[in-house]
């Protein structure tokens, strides 16, 4: 059963007329990413994916129902993003930040209950920040507040988990653990959506690629179709040189 | 956020609201102890001290109460709003239109209702005034309100300042008690404690979406805040708290801006327990203020304004050199 599906999809990208319009059909189980170089509409398809944006033509449907005609508390408990920067705003604890990804699922008069609470400090505690737990988010690293992103998205568990650079700031290792993270996640049925910057990130946990051009082309399909050492080097303008480890496909600029 | 225990601090907040009304009922020109107050309550008593404290001095602390509640909730309202801390309840002109149409209307020779009518006639007018050019076309942004706001501002203030120069020097002095906030003149609470509750009441549920609202309209919209319409009713509400402030005591500054400050400092960022705290405190602390205005140079008053940027100012600065 299909999750996100897009029909005739064309994002609106200032001061360009349009692009190939977008047939996508995000399905449970999958992973995608997206890879495309700098202002090509990553961020803006993802946020009119979200909904938070309006497409300049084409619809959007989240399991079969217009997603204009949704209400938002209901798509977003059905759908969930991670920006790539945040407000900090007022101060607040990184607990308190997990927790109101819990906003979409509590009725206005109603308190966050202990499962709430449980269902915060174990996303938390998958994305390795809840030592953290106490302090200000305001006084955290870029990499630690990533996770804590990634941990309220965890919180408010939406089917569609759409992320803008997961990995951004991430040392190796918690770039991995998020990955695996990510797997783990769509293996339970959920559908993964990513911008990725990192090649060889995308072309070891991802299993569909959309490659978006800067001349508004766009071609998407299960990875190993779309990894083609040609079509990278035109995608970015930077040539290539791949070789195979492990089963998969790692390139380097050439 | 969770709260363990909310009832705790908005208890300790109540309470010390009750001592300090009791104080300020207590002193004046004729000194009263707590068994007179309690006696007249119950129904016993001189003639001299019913009139004393159930026509004056009562009425004026709970006027006091509810116009630092007012303040101090809508201060907290406008700092979410604007995602701005430095914002408070006069930040996008209110107090400027309705300065305007009170000093119009003592320009005219009026005094009372007429005064405080036109004054929240003009707070009313200012609202929609920036309200409207903010809406304007394209993107809404809180930065985008927040220069309207302020620009408009700063066009009330020479109008306030060509009404003032064009005053005969009798009248100058009633003018520039009411602009510096001036508890004698307010006529009746109720209306303001009234609006208080019922505000408290409406904003209660609407708690969470500020605490998520404050993270940013994108991030809120992500999860399931309807933004636009969350930002004007909080708009509109912070905008009838403030004139219905001003319209009781003129434009007494800082309660809006400091007692949000204090609160978030002690008891957290969650609006569901800040707003409710800013009802008590911002009355507690202009209740102590107003008493003090009484006092201090007894017989004669001074404008209670006076006192809250005397006290408003140093907390701000310490509390701004504390954040460093």
């Amino acid at each position: 059963m299909p999750c996100l599906t897009t029909e005739k999809l064309i994002i609106d990208i200032p001061g360009r007329a349009s692009g190939v319009p977008l047939n996508l059909t995000v399905e449970p189980g999958q992973v995608w990413g997206v890879l495309g170089p700098n202002g090509v509409g990553k961020t803006t398809l993802l946020h009119t994916l979200a909904g938070l944006r309006a497409p300049s033509g084409g619809r959007l449907l989240l399991d079969g129902m217009p997603l204009v005609d949704s209400r938002r508390k209901s798509v977003s408990q059905q759908l969930g993003l991670v920006f790539q920067d945040r407000q900090d705003g007022f101060p607040a604890t990184v607990l308190e930040t997990a927790l109101i990804g819990r906003h979409p699922w509590l009725s206005p008069w109603q308190m966050e209950s202990g499962e709430d609470l449980a269902l915060a400090e174990r996303a938390l505690e998958a994305l390795d920040v809840i030592h953290l737990k106490d302090r200000l988010v305001s006084t955290l690293s870029g990499g630690e507040r990533q996770r804590v992103a990634i941990a309220t998205l965890m919180t408010q568990e939406p089917k569609i988990w759409l992320l803008d650079e997961p990995t951004n700031h991430l040392d190796l290792q918690h770039q991995t653990s998020v990955m695996r993270l990510l797997r783990e996640q769509a293996a339970m049925g959920r559908a993964v959506f990513m911008c990725l910057h990192d090649l060889n990130l995308a072309a070891r946990w991802c299993d569909q690629i959309l490659l978006l051009y800067s001349d508004g082309q766009a071609c998407w399909g299960p990875a190993r179709d779309m990894l083609v050492t040609s079509a990278l080097e035109r995608l970015f303008g930077q040539r290539l040189l791949c070789a195979e480890l492990d089963g998969f496909p790692v390139f380097v600029p050439g | 956020m969770p709260i363990s225990s909310p009832y705790k601090p908005l208890l300790s907040l109540a309470l010390a609201g009750v001592l300090a009304a009791v104080l300020s009922v207590s002193i004046g020109s004729t000194a009263m102890g707590v068994d007179d107050i309690l006696r007249v309550i119950a129904g016993s008593g001189t003639e001299l001290q019913k009139t004393l404290i159930l026509e004056l001095r009562l009425p004026r602390t709970l006027s006091a109460f509810a116009t630092g509640g007012l303040l101090a909730v809508a201060g907290a309202l406008m700092q979410v709003l604007l995602r701005n801390p430095l914002a408070d309840p006069y930040v996008l002109g209110l107090s400027g239109g309705a300065a305007v149409g009170a000093l119009l209307a003592m320009l005219a020779g009026t005094a009372g209702f007429l005064v405080s009518g036109s004054a929240f006639a003009g707070a009313m007018l200012a609202t929609l005034l920036v309200f409207g050019l903010a809406h304007g076309s394209g993107s809404w942004t809180p930065s985008r309100l927040l220069l309207t706001g302020v620009v408009v501002a700063a066009g009330w203030g020479a109008i306030i300042t060509l009404i003032l120069s064009m005053t005969p020097a009798s009248r100058l002095p009633g003018m520039l008690y009411w602009l510096m906030g001036d508890l004698s003149h307010a006529a009746t609470p109720w209306p303001g404690l009234v609006i208080l509750l019922v505000v408290c009441l409406v904003v209660f549920p609407l708690g969470r979406a500020l605490n998520v609202l404050a993270r940013g309209s994108l991030q809120a919209a992500a999860l399931g805040v309807s933004v636009r319409p969350l930002e004007w009713s909080i708009y509109l509400m912070a905008s009838l708290l403030t004139a219905t402030a001003v319209t009781m005591a003129g434009s007494v500054g800082f309660v809006g801006l400091v007692v949000p400050h204090m609160l978030r400092l002690v008891l957290g960022n969650d609006q569901r327990l800040i707003l409710p705290a800013c009802a008590l405190a911002g009355g507690t602390l202009l209740v102590l203020a107003d008493t003090l205005a009484r006092v201090v140079i007894a017989p004669e008053q001074l404008p209670v304004g006076v006192i809250t940027a005397l006290i408003g100012v140093p907390t701000f600065l310490y509390l701004l050199y504390r954040s460093r």
